[in-house]
């Protein structure tokens, strides 16, 4: 108890992290993670850390804690919690500390929680393990702090186990867990990465809340800028161990001053600008190993603005200094030549972004149905002798797609979306309805009967960039048989020519052909994943979330490669994705779908503004921006994502509807109304009022002077 | 840049990654004791007309303790048995037969039990139901009972043992490699073989089962050891190999009786038995430290 009487009545700051430099210790020697690392954090304040993975975010928190594991270690600096080193504390003191005065939050909270318990039980354990508090003090303090992150019923949530509420709610419940002793300070590590954006939302504005009602402070860990804008006052780039930049959210947002920060934000798309007004531009090459960084300025071989003999010049203690950009609003850059750069005529050459016209319908579905068979074996259902149940994963799917067009299906995870694509791909098969492809119907047929032709002309990119490769084939060997499959070259020769081609095709060097899959980064593998999809010279090409599990700068440069080919080929692509930013930047047409059923259809610019369908706006206002000039609105989605075994009678989304206007929308399915021709939206609400709903994104004049 | 002519260079051959892999052991303290107390048996039985003072089966001089030194005959380092036989030499030479029979054994099991996983892991439904009925069947009887029912029926001989072994251990491989397959099957390599329309036993044997190669050697290897055992006891037993070919679970037996009086008899055919299976559990550890890491 010595450390907490110490810690009490304290005013300065809550942490400092003075000069901070960790390694790992592996069998290949020491390998430095994070150096020089500065922080300081007052109360209440919060401060984000933004960079792409393996820039060492995750260890910096992992150092404030103390936890670094066997093999890693402070090797420099010190961390410093109310004013005590925490390097000096006992085991036991670093306890007492842990889940008492620091808390922290995981990006997985199915795996934060302990199945086997009920969460009433593991809430209650916190206090009864940090104070001396009765039983039923702690379920006291459990339930009003459940109540506190705005669980309906917590009484409820107490008495189930993690199974039974679904995940957003499982993270709310890891959050109160978390805030159930009172912390000083909270880290928050990816807390939303694994959630669907709707539910993410209400997640990114209680923790906005938490800072003021429970005066925390927050470190939050994150790789999307536009979550960072919505949670924190400060941020600190990090960049392969270092922080290049560092300042007031503002400050680094809107006058950006290390080439890295600038590059970050060019490589995501904003909802607000379209892609002639704001082409995507990738940081080129790749993030340095640790162990690989080069002399000098780390970021200086990805650089356009590298000079040589001064980024490159080596530097007694590892790294260049950080540079003060602004002295009152803390503002700093690590960069030798921040002064030099001259960002107004900095035009980089972005992803041509001129559009193409679209051609002949290749694919047309109408009134396609997906069941799946149940086997009921409930009492009911052998009263009542009906003995199988179906699920409705698709329900009147109708849409068109054209030649060299790029059509975005967008949803919530248990939409349907990638059932719709297991239907096209031949690996299921369509209950009802027709699906024509190429004139063809394929909708019953399934892949086994498919001439190679057909298979060939449709191929699907996949979501996993780690698993879409056999690990034990070598690339060339992988892309040689897909060739081979598809009949387009037999001859030994030619299909090793045609590997190169197509190597050549994403950009990959050739050598690359020998290689396994593990040998390859993240970004590669998806390269390959493409050069594999346009083996057969596919007239459509189904992406399912191809960029979603790449970092931000990678996902750019994807999403580029990905256009380029595909006009090119002049080929269809069927883009399923939960990035609305992404689709508003490379989509055509958008069809949204929820719980099985399209909602929403229509070219991208009649999706994005209004009159929307009450889910696509909530959607829309759902997507995190990393723009200080646009306004959104903010709706939150109340309730669970009902279950598609047993979807709500009428319109499928009136449970969580914000405009909901009655009785009608829990009676009858919506009717089809054409907003514009081709512009459907399926709501009860009549067209007059949808159309006078206000655009969820308003880009308001900001006077950029005065930040200066 | 579109220099297509350059040719794809050729792949390592087979030989050499494979000796590369063993190489990697050698970051295992555990898997080197293993693989040297394998190597060590592996020598015996190649060389073992070399190494072997006596010939296995000739009767010279019984009742020998261990180091005894009979003139113009020789030494009996580990002594002579109730018939006058040289147990070293017998113990040198009885290695063949594990040596031959065990991984013989082991590798019929895996020729039944993969194929049998791959179809029921992939497949899953009726062909899963049907298959592991079967294999849980054959698990729910004793395994020495069944080995008695299989010899005693149809015999003791090397193939017969070969045969029970067989039968015996493929169900357990069964349930190991449809477990994998039932996970390997869900990755997304998995859903684009599908997608290209191959047949289901190319995805099974080329893209699934490279790689769950990982467990299985590291269970053969474990599968060999107990091989070894249930071969010692088949012999201990009666019904292993048919005498007077030196086998080390019926050497164990022909001497037990005597074994309070003349303990080496049994004792040093034990010893074979246990550093032999030994090896083979110790380089099955190795294998699974070294695969674990990165």
């Amino acid at each position: 108890m010595v450390v907490s009487t110490r810690l009490q009545d304290y005013d300065g700051p809550i942490l400092e992290c003075r000069n901070l430099s960790i390694s790992y210790f592996t069998r290949a020697g020491e390998i430095p993670a994070v150096v020089d690392f500065n922080l300081t954090l007052n109360k209440g304040d919060s401060v984000g850390l933004v960079g792409e993975s393996g820039c060492g975010k995750s260890t910096v928190a992992m150092a404030i804690m103390q936890y670094l594991g066997n093999n890693g270690g402070i090797v420099g600096g010190e961390v410093i919690y109310k004013g005590i080193d925490l390097a000096s504390l006992s085991r036991e003191e670093l306890r007492q500390l842990r889940g008492n005065e620091i808390a922290m939050i995981y990006q997985e909270p199915m795996a934060a929680l302990n199945p086997s318990m009920r969460l009433g039980q593991q809430l209650m354990e916190v206090p009864l393990c940090h104070e001396e508090i009765t039983e039923k003090e702690a379920y006291e303090r459990a339930v009003e702090i459940l109540a506190a992150v705005n669980l309906p019923d917590p009484e409820r949530v107490m008495n189930s186990y993690p199974h039974q509420i679904s995940g957003g709610q499982q993270q709310r419940v890891v959050i109160a867990m978390a805030l159930l002793s009172n912390p000083s300070l909270l880290l928050l590590d990816e807390p939303t990465t694994a959630l669907d954006v709707t539910v993410e939302a209400g997640i990114v504005e209680l923790i906005g809340q938490i800072a003021e009602r429970f005066d925390t402070s927050m470190i939050y860990i994150s790789h999307n800028l536009g979550l960072i804008l919505a949670t924190c006052d400060r941020v600190n780039v990090m960049y392969s161990g270092v922080v290049v930049e560092h300042g007031t959210v503002e400050e680094v947002f809107d006058h950006m001053r290390h080439p890295y920060t600038k590059g970050l934000f060019s490589c995501i798309p904003l909802p607000g600008a379209d892609k002639t007004a704001h082409p995507l531009v990738p940081i080129r090459g790749q993030l340095p190993l640790p162990h690989e960084r080069p002399v000098g300025c780390y970021f200086a071989p990805r650089c356009d603005f590298f000079q040589e003999g001064v980024c490159d010049r080596a530097i007694e203690r590892g790294t260049i200094p950080m540079a003060t950009v602004d002295d009152r609003s803390g503002h700093e850059v690590r960069c030798l030549r921040w002064q030099e750069i001259d960002w107004e005529s900095y035009r980089p050459e972005g992803l041509s972004g001129e559009s193409v016209t679209s051609g002949e319908v290749v694919l047309s579905v109408r009134e396609m149905r997906k069941y799946y068979e149940l086997a009921d074996n409930s009492l009911v259902a052998l009263i009542r002798g009906k003995r199988v149940r179906y699920v409705k994963a698709n329900e009147r799917i109708s849409f068109d797609a054209r030649e060299c067009e790029t059509v975005a299906i967008v949803g919530e995870s248990g939409c349907g979306k990638s059932t719709f694509a297991k239907v096209l791909m031949g690996l299921e098969t369509a209950s009802d309805g027709e699906v024509v492809f190429k004139d063809q119907e394929i909708g019953k047929l399934p892949v086994q009967k498919r001439s190679p032709a057909q298979i060939g002309s449709m191929q699907m990119i996949f979501q996993n960039p780690f698993d879409t490769l056999n690990p034990s084939h070598t690339v060339g060997a992988q892309l040689a048989r897909v060739i081979k499959k598809f009949g387009v070259e037999t001859d030994k020769d030619k299909i090793q020519e045609r590997v190169i081609q197509l190597l050549d095709l994403v950009k990959l060097p050739r050598e690359f052909a020998r290689r396994r899959p593990r040998q390859l980064s993240g970004g590669q593998k998806q390269r390959v994943g493409i050069a594999r999809a346009f083996a057969g010279n596919p007239a459509m090409v189904v992406a399912d979330e191809p960029v979603s599990a790449l970092d931000v700068s990678v996902q750019a440069a994807i999403t580029g490669l990905l256009m380029e080919i595909q006009r090119s080929y002049r080929t269809t692509l069927l883009f399923i994705s939960h990035d609305l930013s992404l689709v508003r930047y490379l989509a055509d047409r958008v069809v949204v779908m929820y719980l099985g059923q399209i909602m929403e259809q229509g070219t991208t610019d009649e999706v994005f503004s209004p009159p929307y369908h009450p889910y696509t706006e909530a959607l829309l206002s759902a997507v995190p921006i990393a723009d200080t000039s646009i306004e959104k609105k903010r709706i939150i989605l109340e309730g669970n994502l009902p279950s598609v075994m047993n979807p709500p009678r009428g319109c499928p989304f009136h449970t969580r509807c914000p405009r909901k206007i009655g009785r009608i929308c829990e009676a009858e399915p919506p009717p089809f109304v054409e907003a514009a021709p081709g512009h459907v939206i399926l709501c009860h609400i009549p067209m007059d009022e949808l159309r006078r709903v206000d655009p969820v994104f308003v880009q308001t004049a900001k006077d950029k002077s005065a930040a200066e | 840049m579109t220099d297509i002519a350059a040719p794809v260079p050729a792949r390592e051959p087979t030989l050499l990654r494979l000796l590369k892999g063993i190489l990697l052991l050698r970051e295992s303290t555990v898997g080197m004791i293993g693989a040297g107390l394998v190597l060590f048996w592996v020598l015996m039985a190649i060389f073992a007309d070399l190494i072997a003072p006596f010939p296995p089966n000739a009767t010279i001089y019984p009742l020998a303790m261990p180091g005894t030194t009979v003139p113009e005959i020789g030494t009996f380092w580990l002594g002579t048995d109730h018939i006058g036989r040289d147990i070293l030499s017998r113990i040198i030479h009885g290695s063949r037969q594990v040596l031959l029979y065990a991984p013989l054994a082991t590798f019929c099991a895996y020729m039944v039990g993969i194929p049998m996983g791959l179809a029921a892991g992939y497949r899953r439904g009726m062909t899963d139901d049907v298959l592991s009925f079967i294999a849980n069947v054959i698990l729910s009887f004793p395994v020495l009972v069944l080995y008695i029912i299989i010899i005693a029926t149809i015999g003791a001989s090397a193939a017969n043992i070969v045969i029970a072994v067989t039968f015996a251990s493929a169900p357990g491989i069964f349930r190991i490699v449809r477990g994998l397959v039932l996970d390997l099957r869900n990755r997304e390599y998995v859903f684009a073989a599908e997608t290209r329309g191959e047949t289901p036993w190319r995805i099974m044997l080329i893209e699934i089962l490279p790689n769950a190669r990982g467990p299985l050697i590291v269970d053969a290897c474990l599968r060999v050891g107990y091989v070894i055992i249930t071969i010692g006891v088949l012999g201990f037993l009666g019904l292993g190999l048919p005498p007077p070919d030196p086998d080390w679970g019926g050497m164990i037996n022909e001497t037990r009786q005597m074994a309070m009086t003349f303990p080496h008899m049994t004792v040093f055919p034990c010893i074979a038995i246990s550093s032999l299976v030994l090896g083979f559990n110790l380089l099955a550890d190795g294998l699974r430290e070294v695969s674990l890491r990165d």
